[in-house]
């Protein structure tokens, strides 16, 4: 057993509330132009993301949730500068520093940052080139940066492919011959190779079977109490979420409409599309059968949003101010905050283990 | 082998409509045979959701190509039955004995027994419009003028709950969004009447809040037109929403099956308890851990000996599991299971199967 299990199982025994801010993310936005004609001229904007601030402490998860096209995947890659953000602050704090603002860094000045911020990918078939062997793939950023003695990096690798489980024998081997949670096991050490403090992990389970699935999820949890991790988990299961999350924020039409701790969010949730995602996930259970919340219609789309709440259209509990008056994201109780004009009022249905 | 009963106690006894028997469906390949179908059973009856769930490389969607007569070369149906009730007829037709480019396994195809894919993007052709895909899947079985089989397409349609279906039907896959998409998708499948529709991860695509409009879809339609329903999933929680009897495969083998209670709160076979076991629950405490299933799924050229599963279960008997197969047996009126903790090598009873119940009832 490579880790002594201790604290992940009981849920309480570390508090990451208590660990220091490493990523602040503040009104970040990112606009994608819509061209059309011959000049290709501008002729709108799809808000992609549209006004998002959070922030992650040492050792903590912060799920990003929310249907396809919500812009979950978008804020995630705009914080690593995978895509340009169009306005906006990304502070990010490096060993105990003062935070530096990512946002408005040059490209040459942003590299040193990288290795401190790693990105875990969602498919590990297409994430891992076929003509490299594990030595090649998760020595790769060692090399870069600057570890040239192939001795010394080859320890290294060795280190990280017990540190994720894989028998070290396997480093000349390439990826065709490693099952999906085996290549995602390669991924994460080569994650991991630069010892970062923040790893945002897109999807990381979703393309692997259930029996596997579960391996990854626990060896996440291991290797964030181990290392001390951040965590960013950008994830559409609902489920799992619950699992790895410590606070988890909702995100709808490039908004985040709710934000809280994990089990206050599941249990009493206070936005209605929240009510209505977590009433849409199956239970794996034939006897909780319930009335789900059926949305009609799709999501709105992010280039000619609705007026007022972006939600209202499909929110069973529209009112008139809802149409006409874009709420804003609003503390209800400790570490709860709501983006709905009649958060207080409401009585929504979480899920509970008694459900 | 004695047919494993299954449906709902509370329904009245009644035929089958479609009765798979030991399906055998290999794939003939230079570097060896690949049994992805290797004795699978199962009855299905009209209003019956059957659920068959499994993990990738079990065989589910094989099972349902092999239904159909369209499992892609080099595979095929090398051994077993399919018999079909038509519609009407008091003798049932083997379609493993059909010939699947022929005109009488065509007549049923689509007409009798429809498919709706997982992936309705690619399942769609994007140089036609939606609608010319559904007219198209009409006039081939009923002798419709375009005009009629136009009108048709609109009331199917409307009847899958796209609105301003007169406009819709015009427009090609890619301006639909992911939940329209899969239900012109159902329309079309649904275009001929067919009495059996095999949904093949119908929701694996959609969002949660998609998925959970095309679940209701379904059931609305399985009422309104007494159709019979095989689900192929890998997601359990679909599978306790949706079925009314499951169907558990690993690689290539029926490990047990039986009604959806029973399987999710006294299941038999130690892969169906780790697997229910091993899926994270919506209901779970923040940051707990899974229960995990040792090892990962066998590349399907390397097939262990004996019990598929052996290699990673925890209660496998050293000498007889990994050596001898087990065959799949009845446990009781309803289930079936294959794995010799409940069976014994010369398929004896063994009392001493242990039984150490699934998770909601422990928790």
């Amino acid at each position: 057993m490579p880790f002594d299990q201790q604290t992940s199982d009981g849920g309480g025994a570390k508090d990451p509330a208590q660990g220091q801010i490493i990523l602040d993310v503040k009104n970040l936005k990112k606009h994608f132009p819509i061209r059309r004609g011959l000049l290709r001229r501008v002729v709108g904007q799809v808000r992609a993301v549209d006004d998002v601030s959070f922030n992650i402490r040492q050792g903590e998860t912060l799920s990003l949730v929310g249907e396809s096209g919500c812009g979950k995947t978008t804020t995630s890659r705009c914080i690593l500068r995978a895509i340009e953000p169009t306005a906006g602050a990304i502070h990010f704090r490096i060993d105990q520093g003062e935070p530096l603002d990512l946002g408005p860094m040059r490209k040459r000045d942003l590299r040193p940052m990288r290795q401190h911020m790693q990105m875990i990918f969602q498919d590990p078939f297409s994430s891992l080139n076929p003509r490299m062997t594990i030595m090649d793939i998760i020595g790769e950023p060692l090399l870069v940066n600057g570890m040239t003695n192939l001795v010394e990096r080859r320890e290294r690798v060795q280190e990280l492919m017990g540190l994720v489980q894989l028998p070290a024998a396997y480093i000349n081997r390439f990826p065709h011959a490693f099952s999906g949670g085996q290549r995602q096991r390669i991924g994460i050490a080569r994650a991991l190779a630069l010892n970062p403090s923040l790893i945002v992990a897109d999807e990381p389970v979703s393309a692997l079977d259930v029996s596997v699935q579960a391996q990854i999820v626990n060896l996440l949890l291991e290797l964030q109490d181990r290392l001390g991790l951040s965590y960013l988990f950008v994830a559409h299961d609902l489920s799992v979420v619950k699992h790895v999350s410590d606070r988890v924020a909702v995100m709808y039409v490039g908004k985040i409409v709710e934000i809280a701790k994990t089990s206050d969010l599941f249990e009493t949730p206070k936005h209605p599309y929240t009510e209505a995602l977590l009433s849409a996930v199956p239970v794996p259970d034939p006897r909780a059968r319930s009335k789900r919340i059926v949305l009609e219609g799709d999501v709105a789309d992010p280039a000619h949003p609705p007026s007022g709440c972006y939600f209202h259209p499909r929110c069973p509990h529209a009112t008139d101010r809802c149409r006409s008056e874009t709420p804003t994201l609003n503390e209800t109780a400790p570490d709860h905050a709501v983006a709905c004009h009649r958060a207080e009022e409401l009585d929504l249905r979480g899920v509970t283990a008694a459900a | 082998m004695p047919p494993i009963p299954m449906g709902e106690p509370a329904r009245p006894r009644r035929e089958p409509i479609l009765s798979v028997r030991n399906l055998e469906t290999h794939f003939l390949l230079d570097e060896g045979v690949v049994r992805a179908v290797d004795g699978t059973s199962f009855d299905l009856f009209s209003k019956q959701t059957l659920g068959i769930v499994g993990e990738s490389g079990c065989g589910k969607s094989v099972t349902a190509r092999s239904i159909l007569g369209i499992v892609e070369s080099p595979g095929k149906v090398v051994g077993g039955e399919v018999m079909l009730r038509r519609d009407g007829a008091r003798e049932m037709i083997d379609l493993a004995k059909l010939d699947p480019k022929g005109d009488r396994y065509r007549a049923i195809r689509g007409a009798e027994i429809a498919l709706v894919f997982q992936e309705p993007m690619s399942s769609f052709s994007a140089y036609h419009t939606v609608g010319n895909q559904i007219i198209e899947a009409i006039r081939l079985h009923q002798p419709l003028t375009k005009k009629q089989a136009r009108n048709k397409a609109i009331d199917l349609l409307h009847m899958v709950g796209v609105p301003k279906p007169d406009r819709r039907i015009d427009e090609y896959s890619f301006e639909l969004s992911g939940g329209l998409r899969q239900r012109v998708m159902v329309a079309m499948a649904l275009s001929s009447d067919p009495r059996i529709l095999i949904a093949d991860e119908p929701t694996t695509a959609l969002d949660v809040t998609t998925q959970a409009q095309v679940l209701d879809l379904l059931r609305q339609l399985q009422d309104e037109r007494d159709l019979a329903i095989i689900l192929i999933t890998h997601d359990m929680g679909v599978i306790a929403e949706m079925a009314d009897d499951v169907v558990v495969m690993y690689l290539g083998k029926e490990v047990e099956n039986g009604p959806v209670d029973d399987i999710f709160h006294n299941p038999k076979h130690p892969y169906t308890r780790s697997l229910l076991n091993s899926i994270p629950s919506i209901l779970a405490r923040p940051r707990s851990k899974l229960s995990t299933i040792e090892g990962s799924i066998p590349h399907p050229y390397a097939r262990p000996p004996g019990c598929p599963f052996h290699p990673r279960c925890t209660v496998a008997i050293p000498g007889l599991c990994d050596s001898q197969t087990p065959r799949f047996l009845p446990m009781g009126d309803r289930q079936g299971v294959s794995c010799f903790l409940h069976h014994g090598p010369s398929g004896q009873s063994m009392p001493s199967g242990k039984d150490t119940g699934a998770r909601h009832d422990a928790v």
